[in-house]
């Protein structure tokens, strides 16, 4: 899932303007986040009139990212666009750039943070699990991926500088190498460690458009 | 036989090398590194030259070795896979070799959230054990990273390492130190040694697997200049393993600093006779100038 957060509110005003404004949200991730689902819409639309900002409408899109299922969704709120000065998306970064792509003449503003590809861990939790390298490396690392979740992205070990299996620049954040070790030895594994992991192919992770 | 470096030849004549930190200056005052290399000279084999040490911006390490050659000194330059690409690391390496630098520490590097820009981007693009056999390929093989070939003379440099005995998973170290040594290190600098009980079960541990006549191990000694730096390193420096027993003694102690020295010095006898350590590396935070005193004390001084 694509993990969000809000931009905070101060910062959304100062690009809204004065409206009207449309706000759109999404079924998806950012429902999922707490981000850009229904009850976040209305409680937006609720701060912005409180601020005499008047808002035309709102729609939670299935999902923002979805180019013709975007256009079909939107066309019973033509009205409502058109009075609109801006339109602020409370979606992923993709979502944001969905709606520009039909909406480019208007202010289109993204309202959240795109933070990174991860899982509910909790409820109101996450945790990021994937940086979209373009070539998947986890079966080598018994499924956890140092990539992703490692600070330096190391791929032959620890950096040494972890305690305790925490991360050396956070106690809250796991040392992921410290999970693969122990992983690997727990299974009679850890001879795989001693096979030097080639430096990574980053161009895979320029991949611009895939068709299928 | 022919050496890259003399700090290769000394150490593969078996004598016990010292090797010393100078940090470069947070400035573009060539006189400030001299000054500290004037302190210095004599008092070990080669002068390891930081590359922006803990993410701070300072002069870089490659000028600041070409300085030190200038004045007939012998430099390690750090390299550290944090402010660059294999680009960029395998262009330094080149340019480092053509000023004449020959000796080479590999560092992953430490994370920029620690330094003076915490906003950096970490380039991280390759790790401290596929530098060291990037460099390695690029001396024995002729090739870059790529595949691509050398086309006009390979980098003759002797290629060392970090490595912390006092890591965790303790368990996995040795086994860590064996791969540096499968990609390329010839020589290696530990995280400084307080705890001496249990750098000793790591040497054990090397000598049982005999990777002692594999690599030359250099063990690292910082002396402690006061109590809050004695603080410092046992609570705030990840990696580092001060025993109560030496914390103690600092805060004890009536002269701070005279009981760091003496704590380092004790090290320094103690490592010496310590089977498999080839030397130290003396790595004195704003200190340097105690250097001189302090190995002359350890009876290393005659050796150099």
């Amino acid at each position: 899932m694509i993990i969000t957060k809000q931009k905070k509110f101060d910062e959304i005003l100062r690009c809204i303007g004065d409206g009207p404004i449309f706000l759109i949200g999404c079924s998806e991730c950012a429902t999922l986040c707490h981000t850009g689902g229904t009850d976040e819409l209305l409680a937006m639309k609720e701060a912005l009139e409180k601020k005499s900002i008047p808002v035309s409408g709102y729609i939670v899109l299935e999902p923002a990212c979805h180019l013709n299922n975007n256009k079909r969704m939107l066309k019973g709120y033509t009205k409502e666009l058109e009075r609109s000065e801006k339109i602020l998306v409370l979606a992923c970064g993709n979502g944001v750039q969905t709606v520009v792509e039909l909406f480019s003449e208007k202010g289109v503003i993204a309202g959240a943070d795109t933070l990174f590809l991860g899982e509910i861990s909790r409820l109101n939790e996450f945790d990021k699990r994937c940086m979209l390298c373009g070539e998947c490396l986890l079966d080598n690392f018994e499924g956890f991926c140092p990539v992703a979740r490692c600070p330096k992205s190391m791929l032959n070990g620890p950096c040494g500088g972890s305690s305790a299996g925490k991360c050396e620049i956070s106690s809250e954040m796991e040392c992921i190498w410290d999970r693969i070790y122990q992983e690997l030895k727990n299974k009679g594994k850890l001879q795989v460690l001693d096979v030097i992991q080639k430096p990574k192919d980053w161009s895979k992770a320029v991949e611009m458009k895939r068709r299928v | 036989m022919s050496y890259r470096s003399s700090l290769e030849m000394i150490l593969s004549e078996g004598r016990f090398v010292v090797t010393a930190e100078i940090g470069p200056p947070k400035g573009s005052d060539a006189k400030k590194i001299r000054d500290k290399a004037e302190i210095v000279r004599g008092s070990a084999d080669a002068f390891n030259i930081t590359d922006n040490q803990t993410a701070v911006v300072r002069m870089s390490s490659l000028a600041g070795c070409v300085i030190l050659l200038s004045m007939k000194m012998e430099p390690i330059m750090q390299m550290t896979c944090r402010d660059r690409n294999r680009i960029g690391l395998q262009s330094d390496v080149l340019g480092a070799a053509a000023l004449g630098v020959r000796n080479i520490l590999c560092l992953t590097g430490d994370h920029q959230s620690f330094g003076n820009h915490p906003a950096a981007k970490g380039v991280f693009d390759v790790d401290s054990i596929q530098l060291l056999q990037i460099i390695k390929n690029m001396r024995d093989a002729g090739i870059f990273q790529s595949g691509d070939a050398l086309l006009a003379e390979r980098p003759s440099v002797f290629l060392g390492t970090a490595a912390n005995p006092y890591a965790d998973p303790f368990d996995a170290q040795v086994d860590r130190l064996r791969k540096k040594i499968d990609a390329g290190a010839e020589f290696i600098q530990t995280q400084s040694v307080y705890n001496l009980e249990k750098f000793s079960r790591w040497m054990d541990d090397i000598r049982s697997q005999g990777l002692d006549k594999k690599v030359h191990i250099l063990a690292g000694v910082t002396p402690l200049k006061s109590i809050r730096m004695a603080e410092r390193m046992k609570f705030h420096v990840p990696g580092t393993d001060v025993p109560d027993v030496v914390y103690q003694r600092m805060k004890n102690a009536v002269d701070p600093e005279k009981e760091g020295y003496a704590i380092a010095l004790e090290t320094i006898r103690e490592l010496k006779v310590l089977s498999g350590v080839h030397g130290i590396h003396i790595t004195a935070l704003f200190w340097e100038e105690i250097i001189p005193a302090l190995v002359k004390d350890a009876g290393l001084f005659n050796q150099i």
